[in-house]
């Protein structure tokens, strides 16, 4: 797992990488849900323009991290998603849960 | 039943396999010339696939998982994912979206994604004997 994250005006950025799978989902889901916490952003993004690939594990980042910005009344966009992970997420039905900003395709 | 090609992998349950699962599937099947759609759903379901026999077949300990996949006729790439692990008590709730036993990490859809992105989804389960995935994906075939 490899992620970078930054803040700026109450918005937070966290670029992940790689291939989220069950092996990584839950150092993810942990790592995101400490950032959340210690920052309280407005604004969540997650960027996933660095993913090659998600599983259903990703689907459940997502739903984490939802969860996490809701309970503290932020919001949380998704961008940069690929053809791949853009599937998955179509096919769980998260892209109605969740704003989805610059999909590449 | 005829087969053009086939290969057979044994693994244990630890999930750094799931990555090497998918991407040795992906592998096989590149010598049918899939797009990459069609390549980055298979490695989905098998990802989908594997990551249950690791978490649920085998909550408490490491087992066998053997995966088999053959070109049947009509470019046909047929997948099967087995377990001897615990089994799956009721087979209609586990394929039902969203329903899982994994806890706050897991989605509950991985079933879901293997049925939608898969042309065939067959599940075999015997409690305390393990489960058998059987799925099959048509290649389409380009000019």
């Amino acid at each position: 797992m490899h992620f970078t994250s930054f803040q700026e005006d109450g918005k937070m950025t966290v670029a992940l990488t790689g291939e989220i799978d069950h092996h990584c989902a839950k150092n993810y889901i942990q790592a995101i849900a400490a950032k959340i916490e210690a920052y309280t952003p407005q604004l969540c993004v997650l960027d996933f323009s660095e993913v090659s690939f998600v599983d259903s594990s990703g689907i459940a980042v997502v739903i984490n991290a939802l969860r996490n910005m809701t309970q503290i009344e932020g919001k949380l966009v998704l961008t940069g998603i690929g053809s791949q992970p853009m599937r998955v997420f179509r096919a769980s039905g998260i892209d109605k849960l969740v704003e989805i900003k610059e999909a590449v395709s | 039943m005829k087969f053009d090609n086939y290969m057979i992998l044994e693994f244990p349950s630890k999930s750094a396999n799931e990555a090497f699962a998918r991407s040795a599937v992906a592998c096989f099947a590149a010598q049918m010339d899939p797009t990459l759609d069609e390549l980055g759903d298979i490695r989905t379901a098998v990802s989908e696939a594997v990551t249950n026999c690791i978490v649920h077949a085998y909550p408490n300990s490491m087992g066998t998982i053997t995966l088999r996949c053959r070109i049947l006729k009509d470019n046909v790439l047929d997948i099967v994912i087995k377990d001897k692990g615990v089994g799956i008590p009721d087979l209609e709730l586990a394929r039902r979206p969203a329903y899982t036993t994994g806890g706050a990490d897991r989605s509950g859809m991985g079933f879901t994604i293997m049925e939608s992105f898969m042309t065939s989804l067959e599940v075999s389960s015997e409690l305390g004997k393990g489960t058998t995935v059987h799925m099959r994906r048509r290649i389409r075939q380009r000019q």
